[in-house]
């Protein structure tokens, strides 16, 4: 346990979100993370540097050393490290941590047993390619193999994004309805290791503890009933009422987060962020591909051309009725990605009504950044 | 402990099962009770689906009879036979995936620290032989590097018993069994030199064939971990469905093993917990 601890001022959560004088800082996405874990009160974060890694989690390191966090400590492996995490979260504290590629997927066992245990668990997902051939370079591919684990998930667009995406998903997390663990995606390199200004609430003030007994799962800690959970244990059943338990569990986290929509609306303004979504074609992207498809924008309107832009934030809940709603009578949905199986595209075919319209491209992969041309030609393409 | 936590609410006496009558009128709980009392009082573990002559359910019971306060003691299981027994264990008791006990142990111990500054809440994680020795062995000996303050104890029944019995690292060597089927080719883990390799202050191999002998090395293993660090032990658990021998022949076979050296009774203390020991002894 940490030594010494920090005084900061305990703010309800829309005081530090959204009222609370901000400070702009020229930081890189992995300091966003740090800035963001210093308000949260965070009372456990646990590291582990797989390649690829972001410097973020040893600087929350840095910050455990300043007394803002109560305790820390580097893991023996992915695996380890996902598990000691759920100990903790079971044992009633808020805790974070972050992985991302490889390092994600060594772990992945873990992401289903977090939302099955009903863990309020905040992890941050910096995205790289996946082997092999080795590659440590940016790609979205692993969101896509995470998208069912039943956890909440977020795609950052910029470290901005990703310092209020991960502060703000603490208290998405913890709600009761809720109570989930929340991944929040960014786009390695891109995001985390690139400067940009980020506007920052101050450093004395930080989000309330987390409250334990507001769980609808019993927090492990002899305190709480109830003392012994049944005499049956359903894994030893091949029965209807056994097969209906685990099924109706499974329903119940899935509804859970349903329930977080009302939440990322309040906190996030909004599952998805639109501009222009009058024009005929659309661009619907999350993560860096929307900055990329921001730059397109630009020159296909100084060629006369008009787009409209779909900004994804959250992808688990999946904004389904938001998107069928946009993409109505449009002539063509651009999805640009940073992978390629196109999951993205793939999701939003799912719930457009003529999903011919929706245009799986651009894709680059195995760590290229994406030319805005490459968007730009999809616009032209679609405008003929 | 808040007794809130097991006692009835008023009115659903009545409706509550009889063993759980039992456990809030004559359980255990901050009555300081062991092993000579079972019989006594209602006991944590309620009827089990483990095989007849489970060595380990034998073990398990006299484990959570010997448990020096259970009102204030968490467990983590894993997955194994010994998880099929735990739904029915009247302490909270965790199951995560298969292996990653002592990981998660480790996040556990560290979060009640962090809550319950001025109680002691214990932390034992329990497997069996495949998950200590084999799947988690990695993240097993870190916490014990580390010296995460929380006992291990592992249920050696020299086989993945629940999956149909295959071959585990502790396995005796020349054992037939499913996935060995011309005979294991190498020594049994040495799991207790390992573990006090790897920094247990305490590492003791016991049967369930001794059950005093049993309580006293829970007791002292529990204890150690509060104050100094991690401790092991590892207990011989008879499997007659997969060694195929009769049920009732359970504790013959634990004392043959013992008599032809095959399984040792074994007790490596620290002098830190040498020095310990002598203090709650003479305490108590």
């Amino acid at each position: 346990m940490a030594d010494k601890a920090i005084q900061q001022k305990i703010v309800e959560p829309e005081e530090l979100f959204f009222k609370a004088k901000r400070e702009k800082q020229f930081i890189t996405g992995s300091e966003a993370v740090k800035e963001s874990i210093k308000r949260a009160n965070v009372d456990m974060a646990i590291s582990y540097p797989i390649t690829p890694q972001s410097e973020s989690m040893h600087l929350v390191g840095d910050i455990y050393a300043q007394g803002y966090v109560k305790d820390y400590y580097r893991g023996e492996n992915e695996l380890g490290v996902m598990s000691a995490v759920a100990g903790a979260s079971m044992g009633g504290v808020r805790v974070f941590t972050a992985t991302g590629g490889q390092g994600a997927l060594r772990a992945f066992e873990m992401f289903p047993t977090w939302a099955g245990a009903r863990l309020p668990i905040v992890c941050a997902f910096f995205c790289r390619g996946l082997n092999s051939p080795l590659t440590i370079q940016p790609d979205t591919i692993e969101i896509g193999l995470l998208l069912d684990t039943g956890m909440l998930v977020l795609h950052a667009e910029t470290a901005q994004d990703l310092y209020d995406m991960i502060l703000k998903s603490f208290i998405i997390a913890e709600e009761p309805d809720v109570h989930l663990p929340v991944a929040v995606f960014a786009d390695g390199f891109f995001v985390t290791h690139t400067r940009e200004i980020v506007e920052i609430a101050p450093e004395d003030i930080k989000l309330p503890p987390y409250n334990p007994y507001k769980a609808p799962v019993p927090v492990m800690d002899m305190e709480t009933p109830p003392v012994r959970q049944m005499r049956d244990p359903f894994v030893m059943k091949s029965n209807y009422v056994s097969y209906a338990c685990h099924a109706s569990w499974q329903q119940e986290v899935r509804a859970a987060a349903e329930r977080a929509r009302k939440h990322i609306n309040k906190y996030l303004g909004g599952l998805l962020e639109t501009g222009n979504e009058d024009a005929e074609i659309l661009i619907m992207a999350s993560g860096t591909a929307v900055s990329q498809s921001r730059a397109a924008i630009i020159r296909a309107e100084a060629e006369g051309l008009k787009v409209g832009l779909v900004k994804l934030k959250s992808l688990r809940p999946f904004p389904k009725d938001e998107i069928k709603a946009l993409a109505k009578g449009k002539k063509a949905v651009i999805v640009p990605e940073f992978n390629i199986t196109g999951w993205l595209a793939r999701e939003i075919k799912s719930v457009v009504e003529d999903n011919s319209k929706v245009i799986g491209a651009p894709r680059v992969y195995g760590g290229m950044t994406m030319p805005p041309k490459l968007i730009l030609e999809e616009i032209r393409r679609c405008s003929k | 402990m808040n007794n809130k936590i097991y006692k009835i609410s008023p009115g659903f006496e009545k409706i509550m099962p009889k063993d759980y009558r039992d456990l809030v009128n004559d359980g255990p709980f901050d009555k300081k009770l062991g092993v000579k009392d079972l019989g006594t009082f209602k006991e944590l573990i309620e009827e089990h689906p483990l095989c007849a002559g489970c060595g380990l359910a034998l073990s398990k019971r006299l484990i959570l009879a010997s448990l020096p306060s259970p009102e204030n003691t968490v467990i983590v299981g894993t997955t194994g036979c010994s998880s099929l027994s735990f739904a029915q264990v009247a302490i909270h008791n965790i199951h995560s995936i298969f292996g990653n006990q002592n990981a998660l142990a480790t996040g556990l111990k560290r979060a009640l620290e962090i809550r319950f500054p001025d109680k002691t809440k214990d932390v034992v994680a329990m497997g069996g032989d495949g998950a200590i020795g084999d799947i988690g062995l990695g993240m097993v000996m870190h916490s014990w590097f580390r010296g995460e303050k929380f006992t291990t104890i592992m249920f050696d029944n020299e086989a993945y018993a629940n999956t149909g019995g295959q071959e585990s690292g502790m396995s005796q060597k020349g054992a037939v069994l499913n996935m060995a089927p011309t005979g294991k080719k190498y020594d049994k883990l040495p799991l207790p030199e390992i573990a006090r390799a790897a920094g247990c202050v305490y590492s003791a191999v016991v049967t369930p064939a001794r059950p005093k002998r049993l309580e006293k090395m829970v007791r002292r293993a529990v204890l150690l971990a509060r104050e100094l660090g991690p401790t092991y032990i590892q207990i011989y658990c008879p499997c007659p469905t997969n060694y195929k021998f009769k049920p009732s022949e359970s504790l013959k076979r634990t004392k043959d093993m013992e008599k032809s050296g095959a399984y040792q009774i074994k007790e490596y203390i620290s002098p830190a917990a040498e020095e310990l020991i002598k203090k709650f002894e003479e305490e108590k």
